[in-house]
Formats: structure tokens, sequence, C-alpha cells
């Protein structure tokens, strides 16, 4: 698992890669609370470019609840952008897409968040 | 060893509404498109053809599932709704002369599975013995109470059979009538347990109202270790995994993901899909079950193949 972050104008875009499970997903969520301390939600919405995750289990779909729910309980917003077409499948069948907004781009996420 | 599902559903029995056999009617001609059939077979292998929900349904007794051990003693896994028809089965097999020795599991003690025990014919039958093995220290003191003034009109005391209550510690492992049995802590309201069964090499675990907080890497570990290479894992999959984790958190229940997730660590055989929500009809079952073999295609990563059932009120499964 890795966690970056990229540097846009209008949101905090975050970039995950590789496999999220039960062996990362507490470093995954330690690392979305850290880039978290340093952009306040409530000002530009959150999206995380999934585009470089192959696998998530359901520890780290937990963990995206988790930081959902901080971002939420902050006035912010979030979205899962870009994801692959199976791990987009996984959010569906676990029923996240209904709670957490996933988008085909960054572009896309940054524009229907920020509205 | 075989084990037959008498009752599946969570929380609530629930029946099939006027809409809901419409719909399947309506469903089944608007399949069938006009077609002549020449023989009842030939309707019977169009209404094989026909999904599940159209042709058939999950049934909607609670939680009431037996272990067909193939010795003389009878083994069943709680007393929800299903035990009414489950009994009925007994006596019209045995007949209401023959003793008969039942071996009961409680998972716990919410009334969805222990409601059908006041409906389990057998116990007004003298000369019957049953034994209610269970870990909760209240459990006869709960059954005492649903046989009682003003929650059921025939008390305990009228039971005609010798009922027998054996506490068993989780963690320890018993032989009760040539069957190892092994019961679980689980994470619910008051505390469950889950049961391991094994016997001449197959094993079976039946695994309800279970949650499972995905926050600790043992509590897992212990889980995948109860399932490991199960012939069978009868699981709590009332939620979704996004219900589960938030809205629903410390509801006392699971989801289909984690179950599969479980069942692909443990190198178990078979995953049956159990308690189901009263709100889903059999159709949403239907998809469910769909999703979940998908997810476990989809996340199998070079294992064997876990083969996933959806569990429903007359189903038996060999093991
Ligand atoms: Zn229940
Ligand atoms: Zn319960």
């Amino acid at each position: 698992m890795q966690l970056t972050s990229r540097p846009h104008p209008g949101a905090t875009v975050l970039v995950a890669a590789e496999r999220i499970d039960q062996a990362s997903a507490g470093e995954f969520l330690a690392a979305l609370q850290a880039e978290l301390k340093q952009h306040d939600p409530a000002a530009a919405p959150v999206v995380i470019d999934f585009a470089g995750v192959d696998y998530i289990s359901s520890v780290g779909l937990r963990a995206l609840m988790v930081i959902a729910r901080e971002i939420k309980a902050g006035k912010g917003k979030i979205g899962i952008a870009a994801l692959q077409p199976l791990v987009r499948e996984v959010f569906g069948i676990a029923r996240f897409d209904l709670v957490i907004p996933c988008f085909d781009s960054v572009e896309d996420a940054i524009a229907k968040l920020s509205t | 060893m075989k084990v037959k599902f008498w009752g599946t559903r969570g929380s609530l029995p629930v029946a099939a509404t006027a809409a809901d056999i419409r719909s399947k009617i309506v469903a089944a001609l608007t399949a069938a498109n006009g077609r002549q059939f020449g023989s009842p077979e030939e309707i019977e292998s169009f209404a094989e053809q026909l999904p599940f929900a159209v042709a058939g349904g999950y049934g909607g007794h609670s939680s009431c599932v037996e272990l067909i051990a193939g010795g003389a003693e009878h083994f069943i896994c709680d007393l929800g709704s299903g035990a009414r028809p489950l009994g009925q089965n007994k006596i019209a097999t045995h007949g209401p002369q023959r003793p008969q020795t039942y071996h009961v599991f409680l998972s716990h003690l919410h009334w969805d599975h222990l409601m059908g025990l006041p409906f389990f014919v057998p116990i007004y039958l003298p000369g019957n013995r049953i034994v209610i093995h269970g870990c909760h220290a209240e459990m006869e003191a709960a059954v005492r109470l649903q046989m009682s003034e003003p929650c059921f009109p025939v008390a305990f005391s009228q039971i005609a059979a010798s009922v027998e209550f054996d506490r068993l510690e989780p963690g320890g492992t018993y032989e009760i009538a040539g069957v190892r049995v092994t019961p679980k802590l689980q994470l619910h309201h008051g505390d469950s347990y889950g049961y391991r069964f094994e016997k001449d090499g197959r094993s079976f675990v039946y695994s309800t109202d279970s949650e499972h907080k995905l926050n600790n890497p043992e509590t897992a570990a212990g889980f995948i270790d109860f399932f490991r290479a199960a012939d069978l894992v009868v699981f709590d999959a009332m939620y979704s995994l996004a219900d589960a984790v938030s809205v629903k958190a410390d509801w006392g229940h699971s989801s289909n993901i984690i179950g599969i997730e479980l069942c692909q660590e443990a190198g178990a055989r078979r995953l049956a899909l159990f308690h189901h929500e009263p709100v889903h009809d059999d159709a949403q079952l239907d998809r469910l079950l769909e999703e979940s073999r998908r997810f476990e295609e989809i996340t199998r990563d070079g294992r064997a193949p876990l083969e996933i059932i959806s569990a429903y009120d007359g189903l038996t499964i060999p093991l």
C-alpha cells in the first residue's frame, strides 16, 4: 500500500496504490488520517485517486468508512476516483458506492464534489 | 453427515405475501412467453430453469438447522420457528411412540432462536429426551420464562419429555453422541456462540448472530481457525458490508463479504449465507447470492474455489 498527495488548487487529492488488505489497512488508515491533519476537509473536497489500487479487502473498506465519517463530521466531502473495474465492482457488492461516491476520474470527482 | 435447513431468516419470521406470489406467477408466465406444454414433466423441466426466486423461494422461518450425523440421536442448532416443521417431520418419521433423543445447541437466547421450542411437538411426548446445550448461564431461565404466563399458555412444567440443560465452555471440546463439538464465543448483544461439529473427517460450522469488527487481526485469526477446512460454514450474512460497518455497526450481525473472506482464509469448502434480512424478498436474496459468487471469483487469487450457497428453508446439503 502507498499513499501520497498530489497538489491541486481545488481539492485535496490523495493517491493510493497497490493492495489494501489485512496487512496494510492499518497503515492506510494512519496515512489517511495524517494527510487529513494537514488539509481542512471543509475547505476543499477530498478525492482519493484509486487508479493504482488493484485490491481492497473488507478491512481496507472499513478504513475508508472511518475516514469518510471523520470527513463528514468535519463538514467536508469525500469521493473515490478512477477505480479499476474489479475494485469498482467490489465497491458495488459491498454497497460502499451508496455511502462514498465513486467517480470515473479525479477531475470528474472534483467537479461534482465542488458544487 | 448432512445438514438440513429448517429456518434461515434473521430476527423475525416472515411469510410470502399475495403480492410476492403474484409477481412470481407473472414472472413465470412472462418467461413462458405463450409456450404450450405437452406434459406435466415438460412444465416441471421448464420450472427447473427459472430463477430460484421465481420458481422457489427462501422461506421465512427463523433460525433452525439440523445436523444429520448418521447416529440414532438428533442434532439441532437453535430453536427458531423452523423447529415447528422439524418437530412435525420427526414425529412423521419416527412415530409418536418411539422415544428419541434430541441434542439442541443454542447460539444464544434471543427470541428468534428460541421461539420454536413451545411448538416443537417432541417435547410434549413422554419418553423423549431433550438435551439443551449452550454456553449462557441464563439458558434454563430463558427457556422457562418463554414457557410461562403471560408469554405462553403452556407452562414449562407441562412438558412431558425429559429436558436437561448442559452448560458448555467456549473453547472446550466435547464428544456428544459420537460428534465432536467445539463452541466459540462471538460478538453479539448478550454474547452468542458458534459451534463446530466434526465426525468421520467431515466438519460443519454454525456461526450466526456474530459481528466481525475488522479492527483486530487476532480476533479474525480466531475465526479463521474455527472455520479451518470446514466442509460447510453457516454464516450470518444479514447486512451489506457498508451497513455492517456504519449505520448497523454494533447491531450484532455480519455480511456476505466478511464470510467469504474468512472462509477463503480458512480454506473452507462451502459457505452458506444465513440469517437473511427479513426485509429482503426472494429476488434480492438471489441477487445477493449472485454478487457473493462474483466477489469470491474476483478475489480467489489462485486459491481453490469456495462454493457459495444461500440457505433456504428445506435445503439439505450432504457434507
Ligand atoms: Zn438472530
Ligand atoms: Zn441475536
